[in-house]
């Protein structure tokens, strides 16, 4: 084919004058991507035609014709064939099938309620009482696996607490290291500013010490974790639960908060109160870094103050709190992956609401202790 | 250009054709020089045993997976080397119908349909609306299970749909990897029929992997069977049962088979 000569096809549409009344010839090709490109043209040229009283159509010269290019008359003709008409009798099925689906009933939406906030509302508290009444439930059912296994020490689920010790806890001893070594250096050079101004820089090691040890060092972990690990537990809960391998587990005879939830739990309550210890570790070397060349408060005088400005209490208190908030951040965590229904929207928004959720919760929990322990450890 | 890759003056062209195709993972070979050319209007069953390379070959032919060798043209060209505007124009003539449906899970029925309709971002709501509305009752589904979703239906619902938005963009050439895979024989017999009956009415080539006999003989005018690396046979069933070969005796001619390929033979003369 000579390239001047390239064939392009289109829906073409030709009107004549008859005897009183217009002939409108369709030919060529009529299927979506043809009249899909030149939809506009073609509405505005058949409306036209259709107006017109007594207009007959011809449509035996389509040579394509799909139910897009169907449609696209068929709206035109106020849903159904005109009077006049000649048609390919192939042609004819695919209007008889748009004839078909107008035919079915349209489905009845949703009927529109005046007060649609107070059911929302009601909706929202209901929906908050499940979340409450599921959480009570999973924590109970933690509880009873605890019991169980006291007496069947047998069944303890060792291996998957040691992967979920490895996974949680050996895995994010870099990056909390990190984190809390970068945060003692910054509280630390930042405080050395204000306390030289009133000359009481030995006092760098009881804000160092009291602040990192008794709460920062563990609401930093807590954070981390939630973000770090209770994500990965949601999403792991909730793929097992979209691709059936729970339901599985339970055929199997295998109790699923027994093999799947309690050593998550198990294994934070285990592992977060070390990683409090190594992240404050981290902390303070941190601090103790920026008030040596800040303040120039050597290590060996950091190391003999530490214990006189911080009492051992505090210690007892970090290490309680990375015990409630890891078993906080497994629970919630599990909580969001058991209700992951199978689609995509709702994985990711479980996911989200586990990690928002853990946080805030681990945050009003160090409220609950600075309560609880407002008589412990200071001096 | 643009012009005639979506309309083909030239029907004589082979609507596939796979020329020495190699594909190796690793490795190994799992086919090489593979030949194969399908004709328009054909229903081909492309068939073979497990780990054959039925599927690899026909993620080749919709250009999900770049062969190592050799090239696939589908409408007489290669989906690739023509820029990311050619290939999405060849893309949308034809359909794909996935083994496990691949709906998407966070969309409605009725989004599922008209998205690829959405995405061609030339109709307006009212016509995508007309058109999902045909394509739903096409694959004899009622209108009140626009609004369920995915998560909602069941297996031979999840195919019906699946197969609604295979047909969203009038394809001339579907491609269908186990289609009644998972159903049961009702299901899959009625899924049969309605492919069939949508086959002929709207002239589509359809290309298919199948392992279930009765919708072999049910639907494929040829049947290509895939072993050792390659198309062993194709050709119209009868002359494929002909072939002497350890596989195609072994896949046609064992007692399951012909009780299979027996009941359809019955069922096309009653």
């Amino acid at each position: 084919m000579k390239p001047g000569r390239r064939f392009v096809r289109r829906a073409g549409i030709a009107s004549t004058e008859q005897n009183g009344g217009a002939v409108a010839t369709l030919s060529g090709t009529w299927t979506l991507a043809v009249v899909g490109r030149e939809i506009d043209a073609l509405n505005a040229e058949l409306a036209a035609l259709a107006k017109r009283a007594g207009t007959s159509w011809d449509c035996t010269g389509i040579e394509a014709f799909d139910s897009a290019g169907a449609l696209l008359l068929w709206r035109t003709w106020g849903r159904r064939l005109p009077g006049a008409i000649s048609l390919r009798p192939e042609h004819r099925r695919i209007f008889e099938r748009l004839a078909a689906a107008d035919q079915c009933p349209a489905p009845a939406g949703e009927p529109r309620l005046s007060y649609a906030w107070i059911r929302k509302l009601g909706d929202g508290a209901f929906k908050l009482q499940a979340h409450l009444v599921d959480f009570v439930a999973l924590t109970g059912q933690v509880a009873l696996n605890l019991v169980y296994l006291c007496r069947h020490p047998a069944e303890l689920p060792r291996r998957e607490i040691s992967a979920n010790l490895f996974k949680a806890g050996v895995r994010a001893m870099p990056v909390t290291a990190l984190v809390g070594w970068l945060i003692g250096v910054v509280l630390s050079y930042l405080s050395s500013l204000q306390l030289r101004q009133f000359g009481a820089d030995v006092f760098i090691i009881n804000i160092l010490g009291l602040g990192i040890i008794r709460e920062l060092g563990p609401l930093l972990v807590a954070i981390l974790i939630a973000g770090r690990t209770g994500s990965a537990m949601t999403a792991q809960l909730g793929v097992m639960r979209v691709t059936e391998e729970i339901d599985a587990l339970n055929v199997m005879g295998v109790q699923r908060s027994l093999r799947l939830i309690f050593p998550k739990v198990a294994a934070l309550a285990v592992v977060m109160p070390l990683l409090v210890v190594w992240t404050t570790a981290a902390a303070l070397l941190g601090g103790m870094l920026a008030a040596q060349i800040q303040l120039d408060i050597s290590a060996p005088f950091f190391f003999q103050t530490l214990p006189k400005a911080v009492p051992i209490g505090n210690v007892w208190i970090a290490l309680s709190k990375g015990l409630v908030f890891g078993i906080a951040v497994a629970l919630v965590a599990c909580h969001f992956g058991m209700r992951v229904k199978p689609n995509t929207e709702s994985l990711s928004a479980n996911t989200t609401s586990s990690v928002v959720t853990a946080i805030t919760v681990v945050i009003l929990l160090d409220a609950v202790f600075a309560i609880v322990t407002r008589n412990v450890g200071l001096a | 250009m643009r012009d005639e890759s979506l309309h083909p003056c030239n029907d004589q062209v082979p609507i596939i054709s796979v020329r020495n195709l190699g594909t190796r993972f690793g490795r190994n070979w799992v086919l090489r020089n593979l030949d194969l050319e399908i004709e328009r209007g054909e229903m081909v069953a492309l068939v073979g045993g497990s780990g054959s390379g039925k599927t690899t070959l026909l993620r080749q032919i919709d250009g999900l997976l770049i062969p190592t060798e050799g090239e696939v043209r589908i409408f007489g060209e290669s989906l690739f080397g023509g820029g990311i505007l050619r290939e999405r124009a060849i893309r949308r003539r034809f359909g794909v119908l996935f083994q496990q449906g691949a709906l998407f899970s966070a969309l409605n029925v009725y989004d599922n349909v008209a998205f690829p309709l959405r995405e061609l971002k030339l109709l307006d709501e009212g016509m995508i609306h007309d058109l999902v509305m045909l394509k739903l009752a096409m694959v004899e589904l009622l209108p009140q299970h626009a609004a369920l979703m995915p998560a909602e239906l069941s297996g031979g619902m999840i195919k019906r749909v699946s197969l609604a938005r295979a047909l969203a963009l009038e394809p001339e050439l579907l491609l269908l990897d186990e289609p009644t895979a998972g159903l049961d024989p009702d299901r899959s017999d009625s899924f049969v029929r309605l492919i069939c009956g949508l086959g002929a009415e709207l002239g589509l080539t359809v290309v298919f992997v199948t392992h279930d006999l009765d919708t072999l003989a049910a639907l494929a005018t040829k049947v290509a069977v895939l072993a050792e690396q390659r198309i062993l046979a194709y050709g119209a069933l009868r002359e494929v049962m002909q072939m002497d070969h350890p596989f195609i005796h072994n896949f046609f001619h064992s007692e399951r088979a012909a009780r299979a390929l027996n009941a359809a033979a019955l069922t096309t003369k009653a």
